[in-house]
């Protein structure tokens, strides 16, 4: 375990993607199986514990902390995992003694965590605390709360995998879905010991093809002829698996953009997706919650997302539905390396031949140029989208030529999204940062005036902690310690009346209604868009301009 | 309660009204006792100093000779006799020439500990626990997560990210009053036996510690024709060197720093630091507890750092323990600039 945790603690350091790749080249080529495999496993999330869990790391720290002391600490910090490990006490050399046992391995440590009941998870996490030394806890706690961002994605593991042989990283892409920690024979075969793997998982997960971000002026050195448009509905990105093992049963999964198995929360599309007269097939497309024929908000949706059990009512009241927008494999057949037209022929094929439940095709936008791109951009309805308007988000452009690609290629797919809304608010409540930005007052609270007992007053609507830059940062940090008129704990009341004030214009994607804010509105993805310096706190807007906005959709561009 | 006029906090620094004299002003005094070199304790400007021999060297090498008027030599473990007050300095284990300052009128004992560790470290004498009634302590890590690991680990790191990556240069950045000369010797304790790279600014103080006696091995000064070929090398710098223009001639440089700070991993990512090596001269958590217990005090001051935590702590096992909040030592934020040594 403690090499695995150096080499995260490295990699977390390192800036370069060649020096990660080399150091975790290095990593894989001198770590013996299976001990390398589950080090991969938990770099690409693919690790969870059922029992071990943040509440219980409180609780062991609380037995062994002054309280005092490990809240100024964490204060300091910034970071539960590190505190915690730094923290930990130990164990009294007397009582190990000489013979003290070696540091567990990785895979040791993941058996334990596997096979120990709930009831005895505390003594058993405690007992691998105090056998691993201060990098060996962060990382073992950073396994357990399932934060391991460590700057190391599943990608550039893959990649430096790839690295041990000559195979190409999209070659382990290939393979990866229908594969298991830890990952013998997938070593193997990079290491040129054995052939390539057989996969057997008949709804494997196909890692998906994503968009870069465009802006208007990047279009013009792009010819209109060679791309297709459909709208991008804002929902979440899905992959909608079927395929019959072994013994001939159907089995279904749907995937999220990350490869989660979300199933069991939407049993009204696994109902639809693993009927017979579906076939077998892989569809990306994306998670809508459809009402009377017509898509409903993001709002809607998020009824039904995260949770762990299914309510029979809230599936019917929020019912789920995919809108395909591609064909990634059908009746075994891998059509992936088709060009998106040949595919988009394929699932449209697929559509009207099997007229599935609770699926249907994704629209495409027919354009001659991109200013009418531009426009049905700013209006959707005027391009045919009518009622569901609100539910689009922007437009895909995707090249007819491409080949689905796993990852993130420059070219091939575009995506260019509607403007957010905006809102000028004052900061009200600063906050410290945590992780990369403990010690910078870098979550802001910010409100807009209503009219109150006593004149205007200001009402908090929302918080935001990105959308500025470090510079930014720092200037804002600045700023909040220039003008604190109150602390509570790491909060800090700043100065904010109608004389003195610095207002913030707010990026945000909606509004909806909220009982828990005070304001009575709740903002959709927050974020700085600037800062505006120049703007008299007094001008700020006023919150029934938020109130306007809940349940609309900006339609127009600024 | 001890005499409150033997010691006392006043604005210029701990103030002896029975002696007139002062521990570490951070303004001009008349009489002014120095515990060590860094700039935050020692200022130019006095009328007259008393310190160690390597301490008023070091004021003079960093400020010129005239750095005051008067200057006298404390040696350790001798009492000297500062207007009826018997002060005697201790090695501290900080820097070269960095002592604690015993304060006794005959009834009470106060030690001010100036910044002490109780680690490892090749280049000066340890640190002596004193016995004493009030001892006024640093609290610069005074944090339950600052223990410092053991220094021959972190060099360790160095040496194997340069196995790892020889055709990049190792710029380490570290104080270059103490900070920059340890890792020197303990680099060469570990078996490196190439040269070791200085920067401009680390030179007078390092050519202080070779005449001092201190055995570094050899050093040579980077000259901007040497930059582009150091791949391999480890090159000592001012810590605010690693992010300057001057770095960047190097072959795909690493930036180390040795610091206690690097314990938190934030701090290093702030700093843009690759490869934080948690060296520190100051004591970690674990040993400032231990020093306190050491000394058999009944009270504990706690001059600058994280002295809350520490004050906290000294309560729980029956001190009176009062935090000093004195203003003009090594800032909390370690980007105050080179001489807040950690």
């Amino acid at each position: 375990m403690n090499s695995f945790a150096e080499l995260l603690d490295r990699v977390a350091f390192e800036h370069s993607r060649n020096g990660k790749l080399r150091l975790m080249a290095d990593f894989f080529r001198n770590t013996p199986d299976p001990d390398r495999g589950w080090a991969l496993a938990a770099i690409t999330g693919a690790l969870t514990f059922r029992h071990a869990k943040p509440a219980i790391i409180r609780q062991l720290i609380a037995e062994r902390t002054d309280p005092v002391l490990f809240a100024m600490s964490y204060d300091y910090v910034g970071d539960l995992s590190e505190t915690v490990a730094l923290l930990w006490p130990a164990p009294d050399e007397a009582s190990v003694g000489h013979n003290r046992p070696p540091a567990p391995t990785l895979t040791e440590i993941i058996e334990l965590l596997d096979e120990t009941p709930k009831a005895g998870m505390p003594v058993a996490l405690a007992g691998l605390l105090d056998q691993l030394d201060e990098t060996g806890r962060w990382a073992l706690l950073k396994l357990i709360t399932g934060s391991l961002r460590v700057g190391a994605s599943a990608r550039l593991a893959k990649t430096a995998l790839a690295s041990l042989g000559n195979l190409e990283p999209n070659a382990i892409e290939e393979v990866w879905p229908g594969l298991a920690p830890p990952y013998l024979d997938l070593f193997a075969w990079a290491e040129g010991r054995a052939l390539r793997p057989v996969t057997s998982d008949p709804a494997p997960f196909h890692a998906p093809m994503l968009a870069h971000a465009i802006e208007e002026a990047d279009l013009a050195a792009l010819d209109p002829k060679d791309f297709v448009a459909e709208w991008k509905w804002d929902g979440i990105r899905v992959q909608a698996v079927v395929g019959c093992d072994a013994d001939g049963q159907r089995v279904g999964r749907l995937y999220s953009r990350t490869g989660e198995d979300i199933s069991p929360a939407f049993p009204d599309v696994m109902e639809a997706l693993c009927a017979a007269t579906f076939g077998d097939a892989a569809i990306d497309g994306e998670l809508l919650v459809v009402r009377a024929g017509k898509v409903d908000s993001f709002g809607a949706l998020q009824q039904r997302l995260n949770r762990k059990k299914v309510d029979v009512k809230l599936v019917a009241e929020y019912p789920a539905h995919v809108r395909a927008y591609d064909l990634l494999s059908e009746a075994g057949e891998d059509l992936r390396t088709l060009t998106f037209s040949e595919r988009r022929a394929r699932l449209e094929n697929f559509i009207a031949m099997r007229r599935p439940q609770r699926f249907d095709l994704s629209a495409r936008v027919a354009f001659q140029s991109w200013d009418d791109i531009a426009r049905y951009r700013r209006d959707p309805a005027s391009a045919g989208a009518g009622e569901e308007a609100p539910a689009i988000e922007g437009l895909m452009l995707k090249r007819a030529d491409s080949i689905y690609t796993p990852g993130r290629p420059k070219g091939p797919w575009w995506k260019w999204k509607r403007d957010p809304f905006t809102v000028d608010a004052v900061l009200m409540y600063a906050q410290r940062g945590h992780g990369k930005r403990s010690s910078f007052y870098s979550d802001y609270t910010f409100g807009c005036w209503r009219e109150g007992a006593q004149g205007d007053e200001l009402v908090p609507v929302g918080k935001a902690y990105f959308g500025f830059t470090d510079a930014e940062l720092k200037q804002l940090d600045k700023w909040v310690r220039d003008h604190t008129t109150n602390r509570f704990g790491p909060v800090r009341e700043v100065e904010a009346n109608r004389t003195i004030g610095l207002v913030l214009e707010i990026a945000f994607e909606g509004v909806q209604r909220s009982t828990r804010h005070k304001s009575g509105v709740a903002m959709r993805f927050p974020r700085v868009s600037r800062i505006r310096w120049d703007k008299p706190a007094r001008e700020a807007d006023r919150l029934e301009a938020l109130e306007a906005l809940i349940g609309e959709r900006k339609q127009t561009s600024a | 309660m001890a005499d409150p006029l033997l010691l006392t906090p006043t604005p210029a620094g701990l103030y002896c009204p029975a002696g007139d004299f002062y521990i570490d002003p951070v303004r001009a005094t008349p009489r002014a006792l120095i515990t060590h070199g860094h700039a935050d304790h020692a200022r130019a400007g006095h009328d007259s100093v008393l310190a160690t021999r390597q301490t008023l060297d070091i004021m003079a090498l960093r400020y010129g000779e005239n750095f005051c008027q008067t200057r006298q030599i404390a040696n350790y473990g001798e009492a000297v006799n500062v207007n009826g007050v018997e002060v005697t300095f201790h090695p501290a284990g900080h820097v070269l020439g960095s002592a604690q300052i015993c304060v006794c009128d005959g009834k009470k004992r106060i030690v001010v500990s100036g910044d002490y560790k109780r680690e490892h470290d090749p280049t000066c004498p340890p640190f002596e626990p004193i016995r004493c009634d009030i001892f006024i302590s640093e609290a610069t890590f005074a944090l339950p997560v600052f223990r410092h690991p053991d220094s021959r680990r972190e060099v360790g790191k160095l040496l194997s990210s340069l196995a790892l990556f020889p055709e990049r240069a190792h710029l380490v950045g570290a104080y270059s009053l103490g900070k920059a000369q340890r890792m020197m010797a303990l680099v060469r304790e570990a078996g490196w036996d190439k040269p070791i790279w200085i920067h401009g600014a680390v030179e007078k103080i390092t050519d202080y510690y070779i005449r001092e006696g201190v055995e570094l091995g050899e050093i040579r000064k980077v000259t901007a024709a040497d930059r582009p070929k150091l791949a391999g090398e480890i090159v000592l710098c001012p810590p605010s060197a690693i992010q300057d223009l001057w770095s960047r001639k190097f072959p795909d440089p690493v930036a180390a720093f040795a610091s206690g700070w690097m314990r938190v991993r934030a701090r290093a990512r702030q700093r843009g630091v690759e490869l934080p090596l948690i060296v520190s001269d100051h004591a970690d958590w674990d040993d400032l507890c231990t020093t306190i217990r050491e000394t058999q005090c009944s009270e504990l001051w706690v001059t600058h750092g994280e002295a809350d935590a520490l004050a906290h702590w000294a309560s729980t096992i029956g001190l009176r323990a009062k935090p000093l909040h004195l203003v003009g030592y090594g800032d909390e934020e370690e980007t105050s600039g080179e001489e807040a040594a950690a």
